[in-house]
């Protein structure tokens, strides 16, 4: 029988407190929610921190269903050599970064990764193909058509891609955001 | 050895050949138990977080040669000052980097690690204080809930209302403390306090004639017509100017000078609004300057930017796609077009421009046409209160109190529908648009205010014959002219909430039933369902807020009449939206939101400032009624209060406000701000040179060099003092790093 007081302890609440940006609120309602996700057993206090939830299951939460990033944000934050599933650290991670306190240079350092669909470490041509399409729509009736993608792409890579190498990679992505004025307000998910 | 493999080991997608290399040998391995290895670690790890390749700053290739020599080092490295949080790992490796600071801590010395303890449990004492700020909060669950479903743009305009139902509390608390306390103290014999009514003998007595209604018996349609204009029994209350008619209360040790309260708070809630909304707006003025080049910029913006992540409704986002789609096809468009135009014939720009002037005249001719209604309206308005009321039938009495207020909002309703047809003739771009018929319809809505007050003013400082002479206004028709500003302030703000509650009660909700029920109807599909108008909702309470403020110094309580209305225009406001809107198919920046409300607002402050000012220092107090009665002009009990202080005070008081100290002050004033300002759009960048020709993917020839400079431009002239090593070619691509990277970065050998 499963033995808890599912309350996390006060020096776990604490360290937590100091590895992320989260209030003790924030991580105490967390932890609820991730062991709602968890089956029935292994919803006590060692197992929770413990057992990895599938990516499936974390894409049923309200938050990421109507996301068009939910696939790769699970799988950026994902620690498990597959990248298909989250322990509970990385779900506090997650949160902490999307969270109103995270610095905007650990969000842009996220959003990069989350944007690089074939994981390479640039952002080149497919990925922002594959990111204007996420933004657009699912279907094919919202897609633009392929001399409007080209047409914007090609700004895209005008306004950022400093040395002309075709790919944006880390520090010209973050240079670009940066300057935008959007980015901090719109990259941020509350529990 | 498992640490090196863990700390390196986080990306495993890396083939990087050369790390092989570093875990080979066992006198490596000891080497890089070191914390100075550890410290080159941590620093390569923000900096590369799990990025491969191009734009990384440190190789982990060839770390061996750099240990020794950075062993020395960065033993005085302050690891403790970096935050741990900031850095882009997962959880266990931050653990990992925390045992590894607090071990090092043992290096520093005891002043190091005091202050490294203190600050740590300062930031955790802020953070608990944070934490529990945010729990008063107002509205905070309906604040999120309303961004969840219809995105940060609307969020924007609840979260503006909010700020102003805080600050008109404030304003009213400012009030209630120095002005109504003392009178509530003294009126209810609280405290052992009386009255001071100093007579004053200069004063003509044909002035100080203030008749009084008869108090008889009172229909209750008089009640009713009393109650929404402000006259009658409310005449005669706290919530106006008249009621304050005492020279001091004294107290049993002193005497409390009551005018110079009531000027003073009036001067001191405006500097607080004023410096509130300064505060407020300085972020968006930060951004709006680093935005400067947005024209370079907007794709970027809205691509990377462009996702509002907290929405979660399915609807919503569906509509965030379509509106996503929409902007970007909009804005390639826009580009074709401004193409095409840069391509323009001669004689079309002629016709365009001389289109657009004839427009903007007509627009002008529009906004005379309501100025000219609005004055009319009032001087009716004006004369037909002077009949006796109860002769008159209910409805037309308030038709005719109520006259001003009418105009000004029909004028308010109409002229934004004649703006936006307008501007389509001009020919601007979508963006540019959009703008100007906002600044139209600001303007218009921030000038109706001021032609009603104009045309108060004149009215009451219009004398064709010897009236004014006596008391310098027209004391026949407003004995206590003060008052009379004050109702029209009063009935200015009921008929607006009254307003806003017919429109949503009587147009919003029967729109939405037709359109679920009876969507069969091709006229009712065509005219849709309601969208959340920002603009012109924000406009709304910017008008109420700017006659909040003119209102005030006529009617002490119009600021708490104002916070109740706030509040209750909040929750219809969103009752509304729930139920009845459906989210704009338009999208309208955050970004811009926040600086154009606290903008808009601040012309109204600024306009507000006018009428109050004005009315302090050039129109005579009324001396039948409030607390001016023995001064000519309000200001004067200002000088008056000064000339009895001591001399060396008056003196140095003097010399503070003379020309020859004000000036030269207000530009060194200035001169600090300025100086100040480019400082904030230069943050401390890291320079990366990258030497052309040199390829940035993974390999030990990568060849980026990196020194570190607090500014920018500092690195640009130093520039040429670097030359690529091995080659003779200048670096020339600039690559402004802004990644979080340690204070004190030094220059690597190569």
């Amino acid at each position: 029988m499963g033995s808890s007081t599912s309350h996390l302890s006060k020096e776990l609440l604490t360290e937590y407190q100091e590895l992320t940006f989260l209030t003790k609120q924030e991580i105490l309602l967390a932890h609820k929610r991730f062991s709602d996700l968890l089956p029935q057993e292994s919803r006590n206090m060692e197992d929770s921190l413990r057992v990895r939830v599938s990516t499936e299951q974390i894409l049923t939460l309200p938050e990421l269903k109507a996301n068009p990033f939910r696939e790769r944000i699970c799988r950026v934050f994902s620690t498990a050599p597959e990248r298909d599933s989250l322990s509970f650290e990385d779900f506090l991670d997650l949160f902490s970064v999307f969270s109103d306190a995270a610095t905007p240079e650990i969000k842009s350092h996220y959003a990069f990764r989350i944007f690089d669909f074939d994981d390479d470490g640039t952002l080149n041509k497919e990925d922002l193909k594959q990111l204007v399409n996420c933004l657009t729509g699912e279907g094919q009736d919202t897609q633009l058509s392929t001399t409007e993608m080209k047409q914007l792409i090609e700004n895209i890579l005008e306004e950022s891609d400093i040395d002309r190498d075709g790919t944006i990679n880390l520090s010209e992505f973050q240079h670009v955001i940066s300057r935008s004025p959007d980015f901090t307000s719109s990259f941020k998910i509350v529990l | 050895m498992s640490d090196t493999s863990s700390v390196s080991g986080w990306d495993s997608h890396r083939d990087d050949t050369s790390d092989s290399s570093v875990f080979t040998s066992m006198t490596m391995s000891f080497l890089q138990e070191l914390p100075s290895y550890r410290s080159l670690i941590r620093r390569r790890t923000t900096i590369l977080g799990r990025d491969k390749t191009g734009g990384t700053l440190l190789k982990p290739a060839s770390s061996e040669n750099r240990v020794s020599s950075e062993a020395g080092r960065s033993e005085k490295e302050h690891l403790g000052s970096q935050s741990i949080r900031k850095y882009a790992l997962n959880i266990s490796e931050k653990r990992r980097l925390r045992e590894i600071q607090e071990a090092q801590v043992k290096y520093l010395s005891e002043w190091d690690q005091w202050k490294q303890y203190s600050t740590k449990s300062w930031k955790r004492f802020i953070e608990e204080a944070k934490e529990l700020a945010s729990h008063l909060e107002l509205w905070k669950n309906d604040i999120r809930s309303i961004e969840g479903k219809f995105g940060t743009g609307i969020q924007s305009y609840f979260s503006f209302l909010r700020f102003l139902v805080i600050l008109n509390l404030v304003i009213f608390i400012i009030i209630f403390l120095f002005i109504l306390l003392p009178i509530i103290l003294t009126k209810y014999k609280i405290t052992d306090s009386t009255f001071l009514i100093v007579p004053s003998n200069e004063v003509d007595m044909r002035c100080k004639v203030y008749p009084m209604n008869s108090t008889g018996l009172i229909y209750f349609y008089t009640y009713m017509i009393d109650l929404l204009s402000g006259t009658g029994f409310l005449e005669w209350t706290s919530l106006f100017y008249g009621h304050y008619t005492v020279d001091g209360v004294k107290f049993k040790n002193f005497t409390y000078d009551l005018p110079l309260a009531y000027l003073l708070s009036t001067v001191a809630y405006l500097a607080l609004s004023l410096l509130w909304i300064v505060k407020r707006s300085v972020e968006g003025f930060k951004q709006n300057l680093v935005r400067s080049e947005e024209q370079y910029q907007s794709y970027c913006n809205k691509i990377f930017a462009g996702w509002d992540f907290c929405i979660t409704d399915e609807s919503t986002a569906k509509l965030k796609h379509s509106s996503i789609l929409y902007e970007l096809k909009t804005d390639l468009v826009e580009e074709r077009i401004r193409q095409k135009v840069a391509q323009r014939t001669p004689e079309e720009t002629l016709r365009i421009y001389s289109l657009r002037m004839l427009l903007n005249a007509i627009v002008i001719t529009v906004l005379a046409a309501c100025f000219y209604a609005i004055y009319e309206a009032t001087i009716f308005s004006q004369e037909h209160m002077k009949k006796e009321i109860n002769k008159m039938v209910f409805g037309e009495n308030l038709l005719i109190l109520y006259l001003p207020s009418i105009v000004i909002t029909l004028a308010n309703f109409i002229t934004p529908i004649i703006f936006s047809k307008i501007i389509r003739y001009e020919d601007y771009s979508p963006a540019f648009e959009i703008r100007l018929t906002l600044l139209r319809c600001v303007f218009m809505r921030l000038a109706t205010i001021c032609a009603l007050v104009f045309t108060l003013g004149s009215k009451i400082t219009f004398c064709d014959n010897e009236d004014c002479r006596v008391c310098g206004y027209n004391h026949k028709l407003y004995p206590c002219w003060e008052n009379q500003f004050g109702q029209e302030m009063y009935k200015l703000t009921i008929f607006d909430l009254i307003i806003n509650l017919a429109v949503t009660l009587f147009v919003e909700f029967p729109r939405k039933l037709l359109v679920t029920h009876c969507s069969s109807w091709k006229l009712i599909r065509y005219w849709g369902q309601q969208e959340f108008g920002i603009p012109d909702n924000v406009l709304g309470i910017v008008y109420a807020q700017t006659i909040c403020w003119i209102g005030s110094f006529f009617s002490p309580l119009l600021p708490a009449i104002a916070t109740v209305k706030f509040i209750i225009i909040f929750y219809v406001k969103e009752i509304s939206l729930m139920y009845t809107c459906r989210p704009s198919t338009r999208p309208f920046r955050a970004s811009n939101s926040n600086f154009f409300f606290l903008l808009v607002l601040l012309i109204g402050l600024t306009l507000a400032f006018i009428p109050l000012g004005i009315s302090m220092t050039h129109i005579p107090s009324s001396k039948a009624c409030g607390p001016f009665t023995n001064y000519n002009i309000s200001w004067d009990v200002v000088p008056k209060t000064v000339s009895t202080f001591p001399s060396a005070l008056q003196t140095l008081i003097h010399s503070i406000t003379s020309e020859a100290f004000a000036v030269p002050f207000f530009i060194v004033i200035w001169q600090l701000r300025l100086s100040d300002l480019p400082r904030v759009t230069q943050p401390s960048h890291h320079v990366l040179f990258h030497c052309p020709g040199w390829s940035t993917q993974t390999g030990s020839d990568s060849t980026q060099r990196a020194v570190g400079y607090g500014k920018s431009r500092q690195a640009l002239s130093h520039s040429e003092t670097y030359s690529c090593s091995g080659r003779d070619e200048k670096p020339t691509k600039l690559i402004l790093n802004t990644i979080l990277v340690p204070s004190k970065l030094t220059e690597l050998p190569y």
